[in-house]
């Protein structure tokens, strides 16, 4: 129990001291946090009209962020799988960091659910037992245990290892190695149940579509990847951390095959619903070219696949990859080309045209702006600080004994 | 019978007119500027516990804590009744009354509506609006009458939109869409807090009380039957309809959903909905489906009846004729 205290003291210590630059980058977060927390009181205060959401268009940037994030929790599987069922040992070495990620992405999920609802203070419905709980019908009750159980496990596997690496002593492998196990297949189910969410909606067909899940599931393992790629480098860059080049290069071979896939679900999914012109192409149509006049999907949707397929060729193509700059970019166009993708391009035309037949197009405003980029910072900022203790510790810096040793 | 080309009538306007009375409380609650918070978000946790109070519908430690419905038991509901009485009271000066009607033993409720009758003049959307407390501001309706190209039942060909001198207008049909009141509702499925739920005459419900606002049930109706308060509903004192049912017409506060009910609290006391009473041309037709005699159960038995998106097996308790 002392030990945890002082493991308590110890992180802390660590995340509060840092560098200048360090200063400077969380002063930058906390700044868009702080955006993010004023727009939010704003529509805390008038209402849900603070967006540009409406009754044809009930789920807005919100949702579409919470989809988008779910998938990149789930990526961190991506690592996992790697370390532990096929004992690679560069992954192994950086898996904490990405379970850590995943920590930090399911809070930034469960803030843009929160946001997204009209009544905040009733959140405890939602609980089970004190609550009232639509359990098993209702499948936004099977994403609540499904994101909550992520994040216990994650939390609790990534404590546990830095508890243990800080104290000094060897984890015990039946203490953790279990709870691993059940992650990977948790992970799965975090973003199957979040799929599941849209295409068991018989009343939208665009969503209504057995590919949904797997497309999530491509589309996470693309993008989650990507940024872990992205994160390493940085880590290894700002942080002194030795994240071996064979780890980055194991998880670039997993986007080239994921994005590949994630490419032609896509495109078996578009050809399905154009080639046979049913009305419940609609959607698609409204994606892709627009309907009756309004297109304001249309630019970002070819944008977010030329990112797609420009990311592809790179992760295929040895001499672009091998290039640590154009990796980072073709990295980038992974993750912004899925977030277009999956967030935005798959949520919005599923609700147009509406179930009476009406187009209506959906920008976010500016509140939803803010309170978007300010969770997104919120998640950078919970990543950094668990980042700057985990680090010291994973680099037996920070130890026990010797508390004052990080500088 | 009334045909169609007989009837024509003019189409009432969906904007209203007046300035409505904001029956809001607070002031300082809905006017302030974005600007003004985020100048002052340094103390902003601050501010939101302050301002949070004063929200219209921010609840009272008492509400916080309530029980969902199904778990309240008769003397809760009068408490409850009594404090959303004086509430509406002290914001409107409306003195209304709060009755909480049960279903019937033995009645399935059934709607049905003569698509060769309709003509769209929208008067069945007004008196929804007014005997069920829907506000003006936004204006927020339960009915949606859809203009129909003959020849056609796709809604994409279709417009809710249209404000011609007169109405029918040549080459077009009308179709009003509302809650079909579903066997296999979607919405009640998708409710993570079961705050919607089937009652046993067959009306879907929402306590108002309990919703999150998620939304989920919105997305799943397959009709466009529920409307979110994206903002605080305003309705003029004078038009406050005193009469009010808990699971249907009492006033609502933003960020819940809401939805046609049947008029629970007119149809369990006997009378019909608002809707038919003020239909122009017969066309709406509602009642109890176990009754054999009733006029609703003929309709169903002899009609050409049908029901909308019958793909998705919602089982709809709304049934569309051309008779």
């Amino acid at each position: 129990m002392r030990d945890l205290i002082r493991f308590g003291f110890a992180i802390t210590g660590a995340m509060i001291r840092g560098g200048r630059a360090y200063y400077l980058w969380v002063a930058f977060l906390c700044g868009w946090v702080a955006l993010g927390v004023a727009a939010y009181l704003h529509q805390f205060e008038v209402g849900l009209v603070a967006t540009n959401m409406v009754d044809q268009i009930p789920w807005g940037a919100y949702i579409a962020n919470f989809t988008y994030l779910v998938g990149m929790a789930a990526a961190a599987v991506m690592l996992v799988i790697p370390a532990y069922v096929y004992h690679d040992h560069a992954l192994h070495e950086v898996v904490v960091l990405g379970e850590l990620l995943a920590v930090a992405v399911l809070t930034m999920c469960l803030m843009f659910v929160m946001v997204d609802i009209g009544r905040p203070d009733r959140f405890w419905h939602l609980m089970p037992v004190i609550g009232r709980f639509n359990w098993p019908a209702s499948m936004l009750s099977w994403d609540v245990i499904v994101l909550n159980g992520y994040l216990v496990l994650n939390f609790y596997i990534t404590s546990y290892l830095l508890f243990t690496k800080f104290c000094g002593r060897e984890p015990d492998r039946r203490k953790y190695v279990p709870f691993v196990f059940l992650a990977i297949f948790w992970a799965v189910t975090i973003h199957t149940v979040t799929a599941f969410l849209y295409s068991g909606m018989g009343a939208r067909p665009h969503w209504n579509a057995a590919i949904l899940a797997p497309r999530f599931l491509a589309s996470a393992f693309a993008a989650g990847p990507s940024l872990m790629i992205i994160a390493l480098s940085i880590i290894r860059d700002k942080m002194g951390f030795p994240v071996k080049d064979a780890a980055l290069n194991r998880l670039r071979q997993i986007v080239a095959v994921t994005m590949l896939i994630n490419l032609f679900f896509f495109f078996s999914e578009i050809f399905t619903e154009l080639y046979s012109f049913k009305h419940h192409a609609a959607s698609m149509r409204y994606l892709l070219f627009g309907l009756h006049g309004h297109n304001k999907l249309v630019p970002y949707i070819w944008g977010a696949m030329a990112l797609d397929v420009f990311a592809a060729a790179v992760f295929l193509t040895p001499k672009l990859h091998r290039n640590p700059r154009v990796l980072m970019v073709g990295c980038g166009s992974a993750v912004v080309g899925v977030w277009v993708e999956k967030g935005m391009g798959l949520v919005i035309p599923g609700f147009v045209p509406s179930p009476l037949g009406e187009v209506v197009d959906y920008t976010p405003s500016f509140t939803e702006f803010c309170v978007s980029a300010g969770i997104w910072a919120m998640g950078a900022l919970i990543y950094t600080l668990l980042l700057k203790a985990a680090v010291p510790i994973e680099l037996g810096k920070l130890r026990i004994a010797q508390p004052e040793a990080v500088s | 019978m009334a045909t169609d080309t007989d009837l024509h009538a003019e189409p009432s306007a969906l904007e209203p007119h007046e300035k409505l009375a904001e029956t809001k409380l607070d002031e300082h609650g809905s006017r302030r500027t974005f600007l003004k918070i985020a100048g002052a978000s340094a103390a902003g946790v601050a501010a939101a516990a302050a301002t949070g109070c004063g929200s219209p519908g921010a609840p009272t430690t008492e509400e916080f804590f309530r029980q969902h419905y199904k778990k309240l038991n008769d003397e809760d509901k009068k408490k409850i009744f009594a404090r959303i009485e004086d509430e509406v009271r002290a914001r409107s000066g409306v003195s209304v009354h709060i009755s909480d009607p049960p279903p019937i033993e033995g009645v399935d409720f059934a709607y049905a509506l003569n698509l060769s009758v309709c003509n769209g003049s929208r008067r069945c959307v007004e008196a929804c609006a007014r005997e069920n407390n829907l506000p003006d501001d936004p204006e927020l309706r339960y009915i949606r009458v859809m203009e129909m190209e003959v020849g056609s039942l796709e809604f994409e060909e279709a417009t809710a939109y249209y404000e011609p001198e007169k109405v029918p207008e040549k080459k077009k049909f009308y179709l009003p869409v509302q809650c079909h009141q579903c066997d296999n509702p979607p919405c009640v499925k998708a409710c993570p807090v079961g705050a919607t739920w089937k009652e046993q005459d067959g009306i879907v419900v929402v306590d108002y009380s309990w919703c999150i606002g998620c939304r989920f049930c919105v997305v799943a109706c397959p009709y466009f039957a529920r409307r979110f308060n994206w903002e605080e509903p305003t309705i003029a004192p004078e038009r406050i309809n005193p009469t009010q049912g808990y699971l249907s017409n009492r006033l609502r506060h933003k960020g819940v959903v809401e939805k046609c009910t049947f008029c629970l609290h007119r149809t369990r006391a006997g009378r019909m909905p608002a809707c038919l009473e003020a239909c122009p041309t017969g066309a709406r037709k509602f009642g109890n489906l176990n009754d054999p005699e009733g006029e609703i159960r003929k309709i169903i038995d002899t009609k050409r009846v049908y029901v909308l998106k019958e793909d998705l097996a919602t089982l709809p308790r709304f049934y569309y004729y051309f008779g």
